[in-house]
C-alpha cells in the first residue's frame, strides 16, 4: 500500500496528480443534513479501482445515508462525489439506467413468495428493468443472464421463484442482478445482515472473487468487520459522523477510533478478531 | 328441458354486448390486478371502488351515463390517495377509512334522491351490484377504448413496476420516477376499477381485479404468465357467470335470471380455492443436464 492511503484527507491532493485514473470513486467534504440534524460532516475518502472497501459503522451512524448519497438518491448539504473524476450525474444519469457504472444492493428487501419473478428474471431486471414495455427473451440475454447467475453460484435456483429463497441465496441473486449492467463500483448496503455464518462466509469469498477477476470495486456497509477482515483492502469507518479510512490495522486502533467517537473505546484483537469496545 | 348454451343466446344483442364488455373488463382487471397484488395494493383497489361508487350514483342522480362517474370519481381518489399517501405511511389508512365512509354515505345520498327523482329502485342495484346485461351499446366503445388505454399503459410499465415492487430505492438508482410511475398505475387501476363497477358493480369489482390475479400468482413463476393467466381466469369467470345468468331465467324463482356479479365472484372464489389444491411449489434444483442447452456444442 502507498503512502496516501495513510493520509486520507491532507494526500488527497499528491494521490490526484500522481494516480488519479486509479480512483474510482471520491468523496470530498459531503454532509448531510436529515430533519435539520447533521448526520454527516465533511466525509472524505477515495476508492480505487478493483479495492474491496468496507464501510464500517455501529446501527445507525449513517452508512446508509452515505450510500445514498453516493447512488444520488440522497442530496448532501455540501462536499462532491466524483466518479472517475467526474462529478456523478443525478440520479442514475436521468432515467438511462446504469450509466454512473455504479452497481447496487439495497438492504434488506422482504419479497413475497407471491412475487412473480424467478432468480433469472430479478437478473434480468438488472440489464434494463428501467425501460418501458417488456423484454424480448433472445439467446444473448439468456446467456448473460446465466453467466452472471454463475458468477455467484446461483444457477441451481434459475427457476425458482426468488421469493421462495433463503436469505442467501436472495443475497446472491440480488449481487448477479447489480452484477450484469458490468458495472465498475458495486455498493451493497449491511448484505451480511440476517445471514447465517456459512451463507455471510460464502457472500464473502463470492464478492472476493468478483474484485479479483472482475475488476471491480466494491464498498459494502457492514456493523460488524471481521468476516470482511480477510478480504477488506481499505475500511471506511463511520461513527459520530465522521469517517476514518485506511487499512484495517491503521484504522481500527483504540486511538484513532476514541478520536472518532469522541469518547473512549478499546480495541482488543483476539485470535485474528476485532472487537471495538465502548471504554468508560 | 332447454341447453346451458342455448341457440338463442349468441343472438341476443345484450348478450352479445355483455360478452363483450365482460371480456375486456375481465381483461383489464387481470392484467392490471397482478401488480395490485405485487405492490400490495389491493385495499386501494377497493378504496377506489367505493369511490367510485359515490361517482356512479352521482352520475345516476344527474343522469348522465355511470361509467362517466365511476371513472371521474375513481381517478380523482387515485390523485388524492397518491397525494395523501406518499407523504406519509403512518396514517394513510386512518385517511383511507374516513374517506371511504364518506364516500359511501354520499352514494346512500345521491342513490336516495335519484329513486325519488326517477322512482326507478333499480340503480342502486347497479350501482353497487353491477349489470351487465344492461349496457346500452353507445358506451361499449368507450369502455373498450378505456379498457385498452389502461392494459397498454400497465404493460408499458410493467418491468419498472417490476423492478419497483422488488426495491423502490433500486428502481431510483436506475433513474427511475417511482413515484411517477406509481401515480400513473393508480390511475390505470381507477380505469379498470370502473370498468369492472360496470359490470359487475362497484362494491363486487375488487373481486374480479384481486381474485384472479391472486389465483394467478400461485400457479405462475413469470409476470408474463401471472398476467396472461390473470387474464385468462378473470374472462373465464365472466364470460360463465353470464352463460349461468342468462340460463338461470329458468332457475328458481321462475322468469326472473340471478344477477351475473353472483355467478362471476363464485366463480373467481371457486379458481381461487382451486389454486389450493396444487402441490406446495418449492422448486427442486433443475438436473445438470437441463443446463448443457446454453453450452457451446
Amino acid at each position: 500500500m502507498t503512502q496516501e492511503v495513510t493520509r486520507p484527507v491532507s494526500g488527497q491532493r499528491a494521490t490526484r496528480q500522481t494516480a488519479e485514473r486509479a480512483e474510482l470513486l471520491e468523496l470530498r467534504g459531503i454532509g448531510v443534513r436529515l430533519g435539520g440534524r447533521q448526520v454527516l460532516g465533511d466525509v472524505t475518502f477515495a476508492i480505487r479501482k478493483g479495492e474491496f472497501a468496507g464501510l464500517i459503522g455501529p446501527n445507525g451512524a449513517g452508512k446508509t445515508t452515505l450510500l445514498r448519497v453516493i447512488l444520488g438518491l440522497q442530496e448532501p448539504s455540501g462536499g462532491q462525489v466524483l466518479v472517475h473524476g467526474e462529478p456523478r450525474e443525478k440520479r442514475g444519469g436521468r432515467g438511462k439506467g446504469n450509466k454512473s457504472g455504479i452497481g447496487y444492493v439495497p438492504q434488506k428487501l422482504v419479497i413475497d413468495p407471491d412475487m412473480p419473478l424467478r432468480a433469472r428474471d430479478v437478473v434480468s431486471l438488472g440489464l434494463d428493468g428501467h425501460r418501458l414495455g417488456f423484454a424480448f427473451p433472445s439467446r444473448q440475454r439468456r446467456e448473460l443472464v446465466d453467466k452472471a447467475l454463475r458468477d455467484v453460484g446461483a444457477e441451481k435456483y434459475a427457476d425458482a421463484r426468488v421469493g421462495e429463497l433463503s436469505g442467501g441465496e436472495q443475497q446472491r441473486v440480488l449481487i448477479a442482478h447489480a452484477l450484469i449492467s458490468r458495472p465498475r463500483l458495486l455498493l451493497l448496503d449491511e448484505p451480511l445482515a440476517n445471514l447465517d455464518l456459512k451463507s455471510e462466509q460464502e457472500i464473502v469469498a463470492v464478492l472476493g472473487r468478483l474484485v479479483r477477476e472482475h475488476e471491480i470495486s466494491v464498498l459494502l456497509s457492514a456493523h460488524d468487520m471481521n468476516p470482511l477482515l480477510r478480504v477488506m483492502d481499505r475500511i471506511v469507518y463511520v461513527a459520530n459522523g465522521k469517517v476514518a479510512t485506511g487499512s484495517t490495522d491503521e484504522v481500527v486502533t483504540s486511538e484513532g477510533l476514541t478520536r472518532l467517537y469522541g469518547h473512549h473505546v478499546d480495541v482488543v484483537r483476539v485470535r485474528g478478531r476485532v472487537l471495538v469496545v465502548a471504554g468508560e | 328441458m332447454h341447453y346451458l348454451l342455448e341457440p338463442g343466446l349468441l343472438a341476443s344483442g345484450p348478450v352479445r354486448t355483455a360478452l363483450l364488455t365482460g371480456a375486456v373488463v375481465a381483461i383489464a382487471s387481470g392484467v392490471i390486478g397482478v401488480f395490485a397484488v405485487t405492490r400490495g395494493q389491493s385495499f386501494a383497489g377497493h378504496s377506489l371502488a367505493d369511490v367510485a361508487a359515490a361517482g356512479g350514483a352521482g352520475a345516476f342522480l344527474a343522469g348522465l351515463n355511470q361509467f362517466w362517474g365511476f371513472l371521474a370519481a375513481g381517478i380523482a381518489a387515485a390523485g388524492l390517495m397518491e397525494a395523501a399517501g406518499v407523504q406519509r405511511r403512518r396514517g394513510r389508512d386512518v385517511a383511507t377509512g374516513v374517506v371511504l365512509g364518506a364516500a359511501l354515505g354520499a352514494a346512500a345520498l345521491f342513490l336516495y334522491l335519484g329513486t325519488l327523482r326517477t322512482a326507478t329502485t333499480g340503480a342502486a342495484f347497479t350501482v353497487l351490484f353491477g349489470s351487465i346485461f344492461v349496457i346500452g351499446p353507445g358506451t361499449v366503445p368507450a369502455l373498450v377504448a378505456s379498457g385498452a388505454v389502461a392494459v397498454i399503459a400497465v404493460c408499458l410499465l410493467a418491468r419498472v413496476l417490476l423492478l419497483a415492487s422488488l426495491s423502490p430505492d433500486l428502481a431510483r438508482a436506475r433513474g427511475v420516477n417511482v413515484r411517477l410511475v406509481g401515480a400513473l398505475y393508480l390511475i390505470a387501476l381507477a380505469i379498470s376499477v370502473s370498468l369492472a363497477a360496470v359490470a359487475i358493480g362497484a362494491v363486487l369489482s375488487t373481486a374480479l381485479l384481486i381474485g384472479p390475479a391472486a389465483t394467478a400468482l400461485r400457479v405462475t413463476r413469470t409476470p408474463v404468465r401471472a398476467m396472461a393467466g390473470a387474464a385468462a381466469i378473470g374472462l373465464a369467470a365472466t364470460w360463465l357467470g353470464i352463460v349461468l345468468a342468462y340460463d338461470s331465467y329458468y332457475w328458481p324463482p321462475r322468469g326472473h335470471g340471478w344477477p351475473v356479479s353472483f355467478f362471476v365472484v363464485a366463480l373467481v372464489l371457486a379458481g381461487y380455492l382451486l389454486s389450493y389444491a396444487r402441490r406446495p411449489r418449492r422448486l427442486a434444483p433443475r438436473s445438470p443436464h437441463e443446463g448443457a442447452e446454453c453450452s457451446p456444442a
